[in-house]
């Protein structure tokens, strides 16, 4: 493959959201360039992998090769044992997500993008304080690549946007440390995701299970990351999995880090753009970031285009980006943030009575909608804001 | 800071948390620059794999 030593756009980062932007950008006339550290994208997975239908099939066919399960219920637990079933939240997927994020590089190829795998960016070049390209590591030599913009898509890390000025540190308590197992022979229904919640199960976050088939689940855990101490995720975990599942084999061991705060202030500077994790768009309740980070990716990737087009490379013209991302969930976000600190606070009660109450609800009936709704009682702006934020988008758990 | 690289999964959930870029990443190693180092412990905090501890 002939790698030029100058393109429209680099893409740093060749998962969700750099295969997206990378795809649109190249779709819309640009030449693109994709970095990837690993030896491939969406290994090692680093996820639940759990997506809503109507979040991703604007975006690729679906392809049964990267789905495992199709869920139809999500089961919320709270601390005292009690269950609520949720069934009108829309078709959902566990995926098979080294395959998906694969399938996903395969278009942006498809469109035109070229991708380096093992190629690890080490810094941003800048002439004249100007971003102009970047710095790799690939087969021990360190290259260079020119470009008009650089979109920064590497995930919770997210260097590059330091790189480029961007303060991109997340506090301790919008970071959820996760640990999750996949685990085999397990007694489950397929079609069902499970949520457990508590300050003794998992304080700042939940358990998951979601199946990837009658006997094998992604079992994990998110805490929030002040709440972290001596204890950590893999000791609730480890208690939750020796009470649930007590004979069950261990095949997969993962450890990660999801960000649960609002979208970065700065997601643009001159000739820089950033998206995904890197740019912290992710559910702050759920932790879902595949969905968001292919829809910012796609945002940036044509507002990117389109500036090639231009000749125009500022972040004045590049904010087009920031507008349309806001619109389209960033608002939506915020409020979620908003609600996330009162789930920080919630003791083992309330969410007792949140289940109690979320079960007298027909589970056809039962929606995110009246479940946020519920959780929110007794602080009326919040109230609204939820209200509203369900009017501008339908909010899909994951 | 001092990562015990048999622990570490490489999952960069402490360089997103450390407030002065003090952590480097590769395929296959993550390195703590004790240069920029400020000791704030977030990265220790939040490691889910309990890899990193304190010099002596
Ligand atoms: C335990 C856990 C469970 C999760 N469960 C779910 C879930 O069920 N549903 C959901 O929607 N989301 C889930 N998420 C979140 C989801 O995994 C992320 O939001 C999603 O992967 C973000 O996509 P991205 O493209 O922004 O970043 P990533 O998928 O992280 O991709 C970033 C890429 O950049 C590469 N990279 C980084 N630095 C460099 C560099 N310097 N040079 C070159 N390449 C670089 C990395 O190797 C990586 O391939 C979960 C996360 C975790 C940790
Ligand atoms: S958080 Fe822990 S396991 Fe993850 S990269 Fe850092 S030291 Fe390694
Ligand atoms: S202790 Fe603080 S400054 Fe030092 S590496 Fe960890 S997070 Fe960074």
């Amino acid at each position: 493959m002939m790698v030029k030593d100058r393109y429209d756009i680099v893409v740093i980062g060749a998962g969700p959201a750099g295969s997206v932007a990378a795809r649109y950008a190249a779709e819309n006339g640009a030449s693109v360039l994709m970095l990837e550290r690993d030896r491939e994208s969406g290994i090692p997975v680093r996820c639940a992998e759990g997506v809503s239908h109507n979040g991703i099939a604007p975006f690729i066919d679906i392809d049964k090769r990267w789905i495992a399960s199709q869920i139809d219920i999500a089961k919320l637990t709270s601390p005292n044992g009690e269950s609520a079933l949720m069934h009108n939240n829309g078709v959902g997927y566990v995926l098979e997500r080294r395959i998906f994020d694969t399938a996903l590089c395969e278009l942006a190829a498809k469109h035109g993008a070229r991708l380096i795998t093992k190629a690890n960016a080490l810094d941003l070049i800048k002439e004249n304080n100007k971003i102009t390209g970047v710095k790799y590591r690939y087969m021990g030599k360190t290259c260079e690549v020119k470009c008009n913009i650089v979109i920064a898509a590497d995930g919770t890390e997210s260097r590059v946007g330091r790189w480029a000025g961007i303060n991109t540190t997340v506090a301790l308590r919008d970071i959820d440390t996760c640990v999750q197992y996949t685990l085999a022979g397990l007694d489950i229904k397929r079609d069902t995701c499970e949520f457990y919640f508590g300050n003794e199960v998992s304080p700042g976050g939940y358990v998951w299970i979601f199946p990837k088939s009658d006997s094998t689940a992604n079992v994990g855990i998110g805490i929030a990351g002040h709440l972290s101490h001596e204890k950590g995720p893999k000791e609730y975990l480890d208690e939750f999995v020796a009470r649930r599942f007590p004979d069950a084999t261990i095949t997969y061991t993962m450890y990660g880090g999801v960000p649960t705060a609002a979208t970065l202030k700065e997601i643009v500077k001159d000739n820089f753009m950033i998206v995904g994790d890197a740019a912290r768009q992710v559910n702050p309740i759920t932790g879902g970031g595949i969905v968001q980070g292919m829809i910012a990716g796609s945002i940036a990737g044509k507002v990117a285009a389109e500036a090639v087009k231009k000749g125009t490379f500022d972040a004045k013209f590049l904010k087009k980006y920031r507008k349309e991302w806001d619109k389209t969930l960033g608002n939506t976000q915020k409020v979620m943030h908003n609600m996330k600190e009162k789930f920080l606070f919630m003791t083992d009660e309330r969410f007792n009575n949140l289940v109690s109450f979320c079960k007298k609800i027909p589970s056809d009936k039962f929606s995110l909608k009246s479940l946020f709704t519920e959780a929110v009682k007794g602080d009326p702006k919040l109230m609204l804001d939820v209200a509203k934020s369900f009017v501008v988008s339908k909010i899909k758990l994951k | 800071m001092k990562i015990i690289h048999e622990f570490c999964d490489i999952c960069g959930t402490c360089v997103a948390v450390c407030p002065v870029d003090a952590i480097t990443v590769t395929e296959f190693k993550v390195e703590i620059d004790n240069e920029i180092c400020t000791n704030c412990l977030n990265c220790l905090k939040v490691c889910p794999a309990k890899a990193i501890v304190e010099c002596e």
